[in-house]
């Protein structure tokens, strides 16, 4: 296995800067390109693995977008795949596609950080359920990507090991927490990947990256085996170049697990086939509450997006969602409050780090001071008094009413309409460095996400042009629980019309 | 273990009008085939750590998965307690310790699974249950170095998780027991609900079953006071002890001007006292919040009706059953002894089939000790050897000999077995002849049964057994001496 250095030890690469402009997402092969090469033969498991391993050989020191490179196991596995096909037999709907997983999902054997200092060498005993469904699908695993550290930020700065650059421009951040994985799908490192998604932490670097990413209806996916941030928000969810590739990759992972007593009990929903229906006749709303602060050029490229669905024959709605700019303030209460307690594991006892002291609880604080970095323990920190006794009802439980508030709106508004569309983002990639002393300021990014997570509805970010100093732009499609079908209508016609 | 025969060794009465008011909680590990929350086998006393995984271990991104058969028990539990079963909710428990691996014990908070119950003792005394609920048991850690045998001061600890995850209930009292000895009748009348529904195994000494006893004192009528909490008390017996210590030690501090902190205290059992574990200001702030990742528990009424129709009768009901069968007090050591053996129904069988009942109960309560609820012995042989006795067909000696031949056998036609021995009881006339032999006989010990000392009665009784070679019955030579002595005196 490699694993790639700091990028403390590189500095900046003028080079990759100079690469950027040369990149887009069409460089690419879509994962439903590379099936069906292989299938027919057109090409290899193997060959298509090398060439994603050139390419990392290539870049990677730049973006440092993996903790893990499994070339080894990757290697193996494409072989394998490569002599099944030739006997004949059928390796699944992902069969050769080199695919990155966030460094948040137990694999087995692999070690699994979440980017922390406290699980470094940490190697799981299993596998999480999506990484058995993404293996019995025929998917080749190269490696684990980085990630804010246990998935808290929005940049990827907060890792233990370093950052990860967008490829777009590496003087800039991939956003976060999956910025890991929204770049190795943006630098073509693997053919697709995915994240975890708990306040936006799947769209909004997949809007960075200028790549497609999706948080799936809560319960729609699997959690088993995803390391915890904030259980009643985390969701799994698929990164690509394609919105064709994002349907089927979400067709892979989701259904029910019995591991799972959150997950929905039915099977995946149909989303190919939803692919060409058009949006004719749809309702798409328009917030016309939305919070400010977004860049001018994202907000047209918003305006842009409608257009074109208006053209595709689909009817404009305005709605209002006026709890919206409260999701913010209510997330950071649930989402700490949760992770003070999902985080209490992590104490040296059984595995993890362990900083030796005098006692049990010098030997725990030893540890946890050690093993977390500032934004995990701020987390801690917040979550532990939101649920203390004396203060649960003004903060927690305060949260909770306006968490059920904002599905509340949600629910008002898709009476009225099919999908919302909205920025993902409001901002574009921004540089290294310019949000990290302000931590409410960073806190923003997510503004747009946030809600449906709280609402447990569905959203995904689709690429939509480019904005300020000629980066990426996503539009949000936001659709109510298990409208993952109109959702994909409308994200496939956006596509078409870029 | 019974109620009613445990005499009231301990029990005290407290000086100057202060009454005890006691509420017990007693967790119960589910007899379940696996884990609350995981498929790792639910079993006491195997290897360390072998009945392990991600989920029992805390391993990040292992999640819970309810186990449908301990809340099935939980519900046969709840149900046999009288207890309302409603939609429940499980919420974590936050705290660091070295046994508890996700530093969170997924427990029932404000939405118990049973609520509302009560449990009969004794004198139709009912006592309040406010809950019976859902938890995971902790892992075993054991301490080592130090002299506390408590993870401060040791020199190193280690874990055991098997018990990690292991399905508890915990039933919660009301405050109305108000002397040991019910607090003793409660543990014992709950174990052996818990036996009759099958929903554990119940064993104090195993850990199956804990108790922790809350106790406060108070001048009859005036409000509670301040309680303390008692743990670390793991027998029937320790019940008893614990309560009556902690008592006297909170009226001896009030009398003394005192004033009782509340506190967890610790049962000592060696030096028979309790002493303070941690006062209620350095109590953890559990940090109480609903499970995210569970789900509402809420038995449809299919599930509840289709386990209160499995229940099996309880043993206050087979009690009073049997009580009534036999003419027997419900509250008798007899009934409760052999309810408890679960061999009222052997003794029911002994009365369809023609038997004796109040024999076959004394019989069944004095040698069946070890046979079990279904012992081999016909019920048809038991009931011709209670006839016979009753009939006086053989003396209670005789009939004692050939039951120990019945018991060692696994059965024996009792007539044919006192043929072969030759036992038949002496007619009455046969008897008194017998009698009036002896009197002759054992001039002394008669001349001072007829002065009035009692114990010639007995060289006397005695020398007639011998002399019939133990055909008489010692019931009816005692009544003839005692008229013997009435004519003469007269």
């Amino acid at each position: 296995m490699l694993r790639p250095r700091k990028m403390a030890d590189f500095g900046y690469h003028r080079q990759s800067v100079l690469m950027s402009n040369e990149m887009s997402n069409s460089s690419f092969p879509t994962v439903i390109e590379l099936v069906t090469d292989i299938r027919q033969g057109a090409t290899t498991a193997s060959a298509v693995l090398e060439s994603h391993l050139s390419r990392i050989d290539l870049r990677e020191r730049d973006i440092h977008a993996f903790n893990v490179v499994t070339v080894e196991k990757a290697r193996e596995t494409a072989a394998r795949i490569d002599s099944d096909i030739a006997a004949g037999i059928n390796c699944g709907p992902l069969a050769g596609v080199p695919i990155a997983l966030k460094d948040n999902m137990c694999t087995r054997g692999v070690p699994t950080t979440c980017s922390s200092k406290i699980l470094e060498g940490w190697k799981p005993p299993y596998d999480a359920t999506v990484v058995t469904r993404l293996q019995q699908a025929g998917a080749v695993i190269v490696g684990k990507t980085n990630l804010d550290e246990f998935a808290m930020g929005s940049s990827t700065e907060n890792s233990a090991f370093g950052p990860t650059r967008n490829p777009f421009d590496t003087s800039r951040v991939p956003g976060g927490s999956s910025g890991g994985s929204a770049a190795a799908v943006a630098a073509g490192f693997a053919a697709a990947s995915f994240g975890s998604d708990t306040g936006g932490s799947i769209r909004q670097p997949a809007a960075l990256c200028g790549v497609v990413g999706v948080k799936p209806t809560y319960g729609l996916v699997s959690r088993y085996g995803l390391i915890a941030f904030a259980s009643s928000l985390d969701q799994i969810g698929p990164f690509s170049h394609s919105v064709a590739d994002a349907a089927l990759l979400l067709e892979v992972i989701a259904g029910h697990d019995p591991l799972d007593s959150t997950s929905i009990p039915q099977s995946a929903p149909s989303l190919q086939s939803a692919l060409s229906q058009g949006v004719k006749g749809m309702r798409i709303g328009r917030i016309v509450d939305l919070p400010e602060g977004s860049e001018p050029e994202v907000l047209a490229r918003v305006d842009v997006a409608f257009e074109a669905l208006k053209s595709a024959g689909a009817t404009i709605v305005d709605v209002t969602l006026p709890s919206l700019s409260f999701g913010l303030t209510a997330y950071y209460l649930i989402a700490p409050a949760e992770a003070s307690s999902n985080l209490a594991r992590y104490d040296g006892v059984r595995y993890g780090l362990r900083v030796d002291a005098e006692d049990i609880n010098a030997m725990y604080g030893a540890t946890r001071g050690a093993g977390f970095g500032d934004e995990v323990k701020r987390r801690i920190m917040l979550g532990t008094y939101a649920l203390s006794a004396g203060y649960y009802d003004a903060y927690y439980g305060k949260a909770l009413k306006v968490r059920r508030v904002i599905a509340d709106d949600f629910a008002r508004a898709y009476s009225t309409c099919d999908v919302i569309l909205s920025p993902t983002s409001p901002t574009v990639a921004f540089p290294f460095g310019s949000k990290t002393n302000d931590p409410l300021t960073m806190y923003l990014c997510d503004v747009f996400t946030i809600p449906s997570n709280l609402s447990g509805d569905a959203a995904m970010s689709v690429p939509f042009g480019t904005g300020a100093h000629g980066l990426p732009v996503g539009v949000q499609v936001l659709a109510p629980a298990l409208g993952e079908q109109p959702m994909f209508r409308v994200a496939a016609e956006l596509e078409r019309a870029l | 273990m019974s109620n009613a025969s445990s005499a009231p060794t301990h029990s005290t009465t407290l000086p100057n009008g202060w009454e005890m008011v006691i509420g017990l909680e007693v967790h119960v590990e589910l007899d379940t085939k696996t884990k609350l929350f995981s498929a790792s086998p639910n079993r006491f006393g195997d290897e360390p750590n072998t009945n392990i995984d991600p989920v029992t271990l805390g391993l990040p991104g292992a999640l819970p998965v309810l186990n449908r058969h301990a809340v099935e028990l939980a519900m046969r539990l709840g149900l046999a307690l009288n207890c309302t079963v409603q939609p429940s909710t499980f919420h974590r428990k936050n705290y660091f310790y070295p046994d508890l691996s996700k530093a969170y014990q997924i427990t029932q908070y404000d939405q118990p699974l049973n609520v509302d119950g009560y449990l009969m003792l004794p004198g139709d005394i009912r006592i309040g249950i406010e809950r019976a609920h859902l938890e995971e048991d902790t892992g075993k850690s054991t301490h080592f170095g130090g002299s506390s045998g408590r993870i401060h001061g040791s020199d190193y600890s280690l874990v055991d998780f098997n018990r990690a995850g292991v399905p508890l209930v915990e039933i919660v009292s009301r405050p109305d027991i108000r002397t040991s000895d019910q607090a003793r009748q409660y543990v014992s009348e709950l174990r052996a609900i818990l036996l009759a529904v099958g929903a554990s195994d119940a064993k104090m000494e195993e850990g199956s079953m804990r108790v922790d006893v809350n106790v406060s004192v108070r001048q009859a009528g005036e409000p509670y006071g301040t309680r303390c909490e008692i743990k670390n008390v793991n027998s029937v017996r320790a019940v008893g002890k614990a309560i009556e210590y902690e008592a006297r030690r909170q009226v001896d501090l009030v009398e003394s001007g005192g004033v009782i902190r509340q506190e967890t205290r610790h049962w000592d059992d060696a030096e028979g006292r309790t002493h303070t574990l941690r006062t209620k200001e350095d109590a953890d702030d559990y940090r109480y919040f609903l499970e995210p990742d569970l789900v509402l528990l809420d038995p449809d009424q299919e599930w509840i009706d289709s386990v209160r129709e499995s229940l099996p009768m309880l043993p206050a009901a087979r009690r009073e059953r049997l009580a009534q069968a036999t003419g027997s007090d419900k509250e008798s050591e007899a009934i409760y002894v052999v309810v408890e053996r679960g061999q009222d129904d052997y003794v029911l069988s002994v009365a369809l089939s023609g038997g004796d009942a109040s024999r076959a109960l004394v019989y069944v309560q004095q040698s069946f000790a070890d046979a079990g609820p279904s012992p081999r012995v016909p019920a048809k042989d038991l009931a011709v050897l209670t006839v016979l006795e009753r009939d006086a067909k053989v003396t209670s000696t005789q009939a004692k000999t050939i039951l120990a031949e019945i018991v060692a056998k696994g059965g024996g036609d009792p007539v044919a077995i006192a043929d072969a021995k030759g036992f038949h009881a002496l007619d009455s006339s046969a008897l008194s002849d017998l009698v009036d032999v002896v009197i002759a006989d054992q001039g002394e010990a008669w001349a001072k049964y007829c002065g009035g000392e009692e114990k010639a009665l007995g060289a006397l009784v005695g020398a007639v057994m011998k002399t019939s070679k133990g055909k008489a019955d010692g019931k009816a030579v005692t009544a003839l001496l005692q008229d013997r002595r009435k004519s003469n005196i007269e």
